[in-house]
């Protein structure tokens, strides 16, 4: 895509986080849609086109009233809402649409009007996979780390580093779900989940929603928002097994997606303001850091270590708290976005302060999908 | 509670029947020799259908693995590896490390490992345990 040629001018997540019982998966979508029409001044009337994963397509545009001329449904994990970005984009951009909204709603928690998690026996993954033990995200994700800590020379403690720098920035907002400081030794001491990860190691499982609207930027200006480009974009997938892919220690997802986007943007890591990259687990910045090309490998526990991207270093990181302490829902690609929109807007609660580039990095599956946004807000 | 069993389709029938007579099989491409998982009828390097199925040497060493302290009902109550293990053939597959305390002391990675086989009623699953154990 052509860089600027299309805004975010709604964003928006749902009223509540947290945990939220009297919503269901598709009441939390709708709330999260309505706050984003709002956000940009529309209606469902005004909407042609819309996109979610979790949900179908066909539902949300029913549900909330929508004709749409384009949908997407395309579901690879948490980071299908920047995939959702950047289909949206070139559908805006080749008129299949004028204005998209794109939704994310789940009951992570309360698991109200939500399915379980489950492969099918026949499934590879439910042939090899599921008979040795995996049961959810805790011991699939974390299934390469052994590997990767042992050929970068990083230890617990670094990603227990991870998270302590999170709550910091955790800390300054008012919506994250935890906000009292930990330590290295609080994040090494909480429960012992699937070795080596603790429980402070793993993100937290909330409730909510949140929602996009786009549109080509010769519109953009209309609305009420200031509007926020989209400088380039980028996807990859890899394997739906996290025991296939092909190097524990570098997702080729990430690598692709990244180097996709920042191709498309004309721009290199360096020139980046602000920064969210896709945090289930605290080695997922780490191996961020690395795949997007922000630190050599084997650098980025030091670079987070000596307080880069802490409030008040050089690069700051996941300034909501991120999914290890603002909320994670599921699929938390959609909050990694909106963070990204309001840093962009300058309303974010930890503000980056004169930031005018930020890149949204998501992770799908288990390593399996990757997508990735680079945001801008000039013109 | 029973344990999760798999549940084979055409294109997987022969790995699991190789496990019941306690044979690791894989697959490898004859065109380009190359030896892959999970089971597939063509060769995921170069795309051919001419592909051989073979017993492996069932020697391995431990790749990458967690110890699961919050098992799921049907793998009992005690902490287990979750592990992946680097086959000498090439290929990797999960599996347990089985004959052997399931701690991070016991499970080094790089060690060498055997496969070995339990059987579940109609299945046998491939575990892998310390080799010489």
């Amino acid at each position: 895509m052509k860089p600027r040629s299309i805004a975010v001018v709604g964003a928006a997540e749902t009223t509540r986080l947290g945990r939220i019982p009297d919503m269901s998966v598709i009441g939390l979508h709708a709330d999260a849609a309505l706050n984003a029409l709002a956000d940009a001044g529309l209606t469902a009337k005004d909407i042609d086109g819309v996109a979610t994963a979790g949900e179908s397509p066909v539902a949300i545009a029913h549900y909330l009233g929508i004709t749409p001329t384009w949908a997407d449904g395309t579901a690879v994990g948490g980071c299908s809402f920047m995939l959702h970005v950047r289909h949206a984009a070139a559908a805006i951009n080749e008129g299949l649409c004028k204005t998209v909204l794109i939704t994310h709603g789940e009951s992570g928690r309360s698991r109200v009007g939500s399915g379980g998690f489950g492969r099918a026996p026949s499934s590879l993954m439910g042939q090899f996979e599921m008979p040795f033990g995996v049961t959810s995200p805790p011991t699939m994700f974390t299934i390469p780390v052994m590997r990767y800590l042992k050929a970068r020379g990083y230890t617990e403690e670094d990603l227990a580093t991870v998270a302590v720098i999170q709550r910091e920035w955790a800390a300054l907002n008012p919506r994250a779900s935890f906000k009292d400081p930990i330590t290295v030794d609080d994040v090494l001491n909480s429960p012992m989940i699937a070795w080596p990860f603790r429980m402070l190691m793993c993100c937290l499982v909330t409730d909510g929603g949140g929602a996009l609207i786009l549109t080509s930027a010769d519109r953009a200006k209309d609305f009420p928002q200031k509007p926020v480009y989209i400088l380039g974009t980028g996807e990859s997938v890899e394997t739906p097994m996290v025991s296939q892919m092909e190097d524990f220690t570098s997702s080729r997802a990430f690598r692709v997606s990244g180097r996709k986007a920042f191709d498309e943007a004309g721009i290199s890591p360096a020139d980046v303001d602000h920064l969210m990259i896709y945090d289930a687990f605290a080695h997922l910045p780490l191996y961020g850091l690395e795949d997007l090309g922000f630190c050599k490998p084997g650098e980025a526990a030091g670079f987070i270590r000596d307080r880069n991207t802490a409030p008040g270093g050089v690069l700051p990181l996941n300034t909501n708290g991120g999914g290890l302490s603002y909320m994670h829902s599921g699929m938390y690609g959609m909050y990694a976005l909106q963070e990204s929109v309001r840093q962009m807007r300058g309303i974010a609660p930890a503000q980056a302060p004169g930031a005018k580039i930020a890149v949204s990095h998501g992770v799908g599956g288990m390593f399996a999908a990757s997508g990735t946004v680079i945001f801008g807000n000039e013109s | 509670m029973d344990r999760t069993l798999p549940q084979p389709t055409p294109e997987t029938q022969h790995f699991w029947d190789g496990c019941k007579v306690g044979e690791l099989r894989l697959q490898r491409c004859t065109a380009c020799r190359e030896s892959y998982f999970p089971p597939r009828p063509f060769c995921p390097a170069c795309g051919s259908r001419a592909v051989e199925i073979y017993p492996a040497s069932g020697k391995a060493t431990l790749y990458s693995f967690v110890i699961n302290h919050r098992p799921r009902p049907d793998m009992g109550a005690e902490p287990h590896s979750i592990a992946v293990v680097a086959l000498a053939e090439g290929p990797r597959m999960m599996t347990n490390i089985v004959g052997c305390p399931q701690t991070p002391e016991a499970l080094q990675l790089d060690m060498p490992l055997e496969v070995t086989f339990e059987t579940f009623g109609a299945i046998a699953l491939p575990f892998f345990k310390p080799a010489g154990a």
